[in-house]
């Protein structure tokens, strides 16, 4: 039962980092379509960010594969 | 198949065990494994235990003679499922398990060997390129100058100097080199998946991780400047009453960023391996060999994928470290 609810909670933090990224991933081709000169310094900010909210996720993923073992 | 009348199968009958197989190579052990051969016997490269205990004094043997369970001078590899699998405990003659007094155990398993693997073509590419520029003065790069010169100026041009501030970013510079090219060099050795000193999984491992933050920790705190402490302990404009609230807010903010730190590494890391390993699983799970196109795909997809979390990886941990250093020596506003 603790390895399904496990899974269960590692699946619902995916969807809290998959909005994350998205709007990142949104935001960052807005700005480049109004300012495509930009282009690289947007592309890093982003990659950043993205990184950082994965970091979040993975908590979880770390919390989870505590609470199966 | 092929069809043997009267002979016995040797093929393997129970289901295939996924789990356990790719959690077996994630973690840590002693000996190096190559390779199963078909009578279940395994080729590995048996690296050195190393055992203290206070009975028996220091032990340092092959880890041939502890494999499959056998039991060398009182010691013995726990192999049940328990607190203590995979940890090596002292045995009596009646063949208990002493699980109090466990020995240190300071062997060279797959981790260590691939860190110092690491830090030695960390130590190679870094020797011969000052080399190099002994030999050359300072002018064009050419060599592995032309490698290394962009990486090192992007640290200090990107990553130290806007966060650390112009004049007290030089001290800090080897600890944000090293930790840069250290993570780096052992997140890509951990992609490549042989021969040995390759293929250990060393930044996955939370113990490595927990040292390289704790360094970050420590370098912070002992570069802080007073208005540093006098923000944690008493910040500016906070009424009297707030701050027994606010001080231990503070301190937990101080451990819980290098601690961030430490969790963020590991568990990019170990979730890459887990999910590369997952897809070539799939080829032993559905057993057959026409899913192994679809795998090998995806398997390549996801190392694409993996090598630049390595690089961002190693990118991030430098930036935020040079950051938290940043921060500990804010200044004065008024």
């Amino acid at each position: 039962m603790t390895g399904t609810m496990a899974a269960v909670g590692a699946g619902l933090a995916v969807i809290g980092a998959g909005l994350g990224i998205g709007r990142i991933g949104g935001s960052a081709m807005d700005a480049i379509a109004r300012q495509p000169e930009a282009y690289s310094k947007i592309q890093l900010a982003m990659i950043i960010a993205a990184a950082l909210v994965e970091g979040a996720a993975l908590f979880a993923i770390v919390v989870a594969l505590i609470a199966k073992a | 198949m092929s069809a043997r009348e009267g002979a016995a199968s040797d093929k393997d009958t129970t289901a295939f065990d996924a789990s356990s197989f790719i959690l077996d190579h994630i973690a840590d052990s002693h000996e190096w494994h190559i390779l199963t051969k078909k009578n279940g016997e395994g080729v590995a490269i048996y690296l050195p235990v190393i055992l203290y205990s206070k009975e028996k004094g220091l032990n340092i043997f092959s880890s041939r003679k502890l494999a499959d369970g056998r039991e060398y001078k009182g010691y013995k590899v726990v192999e049940q499922e328990s607190d203590l699998k995979g940890k090596i405990v002292s045995v009596n003659e009646a063949g208990e398990i002493d699980a109090k007094n466990l020995p240190l155990d300071f062997s060279m398993t797959k981790t260590v060997i691939g860190m110092l693997a690491a830090a030695l073509i960390g130590m190679w590419l870094f020797i011969s390129l000052s080399r190099s520029y002994k030999k050359t003065g300072i002018s064009q790069p050419k060599g592995i100058q032309s490698f290394l010169e962009p990486a090192v100026l992007f640290v200090r041009d990107d990553i130290a100097i806007p966060n650390i501030g112009e004049h007290h970013y030089e001290k800090y510079m080897p600890y944000l080199l090293s930790v840069f090219f250290f993570i780096l060099i052992n997140n890509v050795m951990g992609l490549i998946p042989f021969p040995p000193p390759f293929g250990a999984n060393v930044t996955g491992n939370i113990a490595l991780t927990f040292v390289l933050a704790a360094c970050t920790f420590f370098i912070t705190q002992f570069s802080g400047n007073k208005t540093y402490w006098k923000h944690i302990f008493a910040a500016p404009g906070v009424p009297f009453w707030l701050l027994p609230i606010m001080i231990p807010v503070e301190i937990i903010g101080l451990f819980s960023k290098p601690f961030a730190l430490m969790i963020r590494l590991f568990a990019n890391i170990t979730a890459g391996h887990i999910i590369v390993l997952s897809l070539i699983c799939l080829i032993f799970i559905f057993d057959s060999l026409s899913i192994a196109p679809v795998s090998i795909f995806f398997v390549i997809f996801m190392d694409c994928l993996e090598l630049l979390v390595a690089f961002l990886q190693a990118y991030i941990f430098t930036l935020l470290s040079s950051l938290f250093i940043g921060m500990a020596m804010p200044e004065e506003h008024h």
